[in-house]
């Protein structure tokens, strides 16, 4: 087996047990990003130098004794919405080109603590606005099963970055399924968290009370490893929960028994592809010989939950990007006359359509008049999708589903038509909305070899569980053993 | 429900957006389009439900007040799109 297709877990052993050196893995890493990513397009950033120095140290480390951490020398992939004072962090927009953040996300520092390599910083929809990366102002990402369809969004970067076996681990953020359809459309595993397990210090904010980072990983251990490293407390976001989702690894490989899961009526209707019914249906019967028992529920406001998506996201993302005014930091217009023009030029040259759209909607919901009928409405009904899942969580102890209506789209399908490309998010928004932990993985492949992502939710803070029965699963099934990418085909 | 064009220059202008007639066009319809599909909630029955903001239980998250170190000046002035004199200059706002 090639260096690049270890996983996470695999490369930190063989570099801790000194098998393998970091440096080695690092500057293999580089020559297969460089063979590989003009085709995909998943990195906006890179910095070989500097990696090498990382790896070094953390193999000097180990030479000497020392114990650099549970990552150490083990390279990965960061969302360029996630600040890092080493790389730029762009947003994936012309606003934050060249925008060098001064301090590190709270998960970037959980990651240096741990040893592991920075090598990139991973392409978006810009300011994670999107389901298809396609928004981009850097040019979109291709998917590597094939490079004619979109990888996803907005995290598609480093979704089609650990597929292509470009980065061995990755973070994501998932805002209405941004880290969960792209590891779908990927064939990997994506993992949102509970809100407020992960602090979101140093994450440029899209919709805070909707935003989470997640793990984006080739297996459910390296979720698992990878959770256990970024969930803890952190002062520095008042969101942030007392403690973190506690130990996961250790975790995974016990075998659940006798537990129940929901099957939501209202996820199996109209609209999914009837191949992703079938590998949905099929990954149930697994789960049922690994002990599940399957039982039928309703989240009765399911059909809302798209609608609530687009008044709330949109309404916190007005008032988060407002700062972008060109008088701190970021894009300046050249064309200002006065301070009003300044600003009103800068984020009209700064911003692409899709973000200045939803900035328009948020205003416009927000506005004077408009506020009752449409944020108030909003917030109400999400209470409403809240319950649903207290009331599913108090009968199941998870949820299953498609992650993604459809697998991969084709680039341009969508871009024309705003409302369409809202709908690929149907399946994973409510819980960004309720607040609960979600994950995406591998449940088998369509006739065109395009992966299909099984979508398995939890109650609040039930991650240790959640990836219990992943692993269960993956351990059955193996997907991610069984095809190769168009990449390395 | 449906957004003019005129509709969407003031929301625009509330926004500090500079649209371009063309794309306010554009924009009046994109969003008129999603203002349609929004409008489901008004089937959903809210009556005596609480709104709900976010889905944390904390609530009124307070620390001491301790003095500590902030980001240095010449830091936070690093991305700049100007400066003069340890200050972001923007253009003239008082004639």
């Amino acid at each position: 087996m090639e260096i690049h297709e270890l996983t996470g877990l695999e490369l930190a052993e063989q570099i801790r047990q000194r098998k393998v050196s970091s440096q080695e893995a690092v500057r293999g890493l580089f020559q297969r990003i460089r063979s590989i990513d003009p085709r995909v397009h998943a990195y906006l950033s890179l910095n070989e130098e500097q990696s090498l120095r990382s790896a070094k140290d953390a193999d000097d480390a180990l030479a000497a004794g020392r114990n650099p951490g549970r990552l150490a020398g083990v390279p990965i992939a960061v969302k360029d919405n996630i600040c890092t004072t080493d790389f730029p962090t762009t947003c994936a927009s012309k606003m934050l080109k060249n925008f060098h953040p001064p301090y590190d996300a709270h998960v970037v520092e959980c990651l240096r603590r741990e040893g592991a390599v920075i090598v990139g910083k991973t392409n978006l929809d810009e300011f994670a606005m999107g389901s298809s990366t396609e928004n981009s102002a850097f040019g979109p990402t291709h998917n590597p099963w094939d490079l004619s369809r979109i990888p996803g969004g907005s995290s598609g970067g480093s979704a089609a970055a650990i597929a292509a076996g470009m980065a061995h681990l990755a973070l994501g953020s998932d805002t209405g399924g941004s880290i969960r359809q792209p590891a779908a459309h990927c064939g990997v595993v994506g993992l949102k968290p509970t809100y407020g397990a992960v602090s979101r210090y140093g994450l440029i904010a899209f919709a805070s009370s909707l935003d989470q980072i997640g793990p984006i990983t080739k297996d459910v251990r390296d979720a698992a490893l990878l959770m256990e490293a970024i969930s803890n407390h952190d002062g520095r976001d008042s969101t942030s929960g007392p403690s973190g989702v506690g130990p996961c690894l250790a975790e995974i490989e016990r075998p659940l028994e006798g537990f129940k899961v929901g099957v939501p009526k209202e996820f199996f209707g109209e609209g999914l592809a009837p191949q992703v019914r079938e590998k949905v249906m099929e990954a149930l019967r697994v789960i049922e010989r690994l002990g599940g028992k399957a039982v039928d529920i309703s989240l009765p406001h399911s059909d809302y939950a798209i609608a609530v998506y687009y008044i709330i996201a949109p309404a916190e993302a007005g008032s988060n990007l407002a700062r972008y005014d060109g008088a701190h930091y970021g894009y300046r217009t050249e064309k200002a006359e006065d301070i009003i023009s300044m600003f009103s030029r800068t984020r009209a040259e700064g911003f692409g359509p899709e973000v200045q759209r939803r900035i328009l909607l948020g205003t416009y919901t927000l506005s004077s008049g408009y506020y009752d009928a449409y944020y108030l409405k909003a917030s109400k009904v999400r209470q409403l999708i809240r319950r649903d899942y207290e009331r599913a969580f108090d009968q199941v102890d998870f949820i299953i589903s498609a992650t993604s209506p459809s697998a991969a789209f084709k680039m341009g399908e969508r871009t024309a038509n705003p409302l369409e490309m809202y709908l690929a998010d149907i399946y994973t928004v409510s819980v960004n909305l309720s607040g609960g932990p979600g994950i995406s993985i591998p449940c088998g492949f369509t006739r065109e070899n395009l992966p299909v992502g099984l979508q398995i939710l939890a109650a609040d803070m039930q991650e240790p569980r959640l990836l219990r029965l992943a692993r269960a699963y993956e351990r059955e099934t193996n997907w991610r053993q069984t095809r190769r990418t168009a990449i390395d085909d | 429900m449906s957004l003019t064009r005129k509709e969407v220059e003031w929301i625009a202008h509330l926004a500090r957006l500079e649209l371009t007639e063309e794309m306010a066009e554009k924009m009046a319809g994109q969003l008129s389009q999603v203002l349609d599909y929004i409008a489901k909630l008004d089937a959903a029955d809210t009556a005596g439900v609480e709104p709900m903001s976010h889905s944390g239980s904390l609530c009124n998250v307070f620390r001491e007040d301790v003095p500590s170190p902030s980001l240095e000046r010449e830091a936070a002035l690093r991305n700049a799109p100007e400066q003069s004199a340890g200050y972001f200059r923007v253009p003239r706002v008082i004639e």
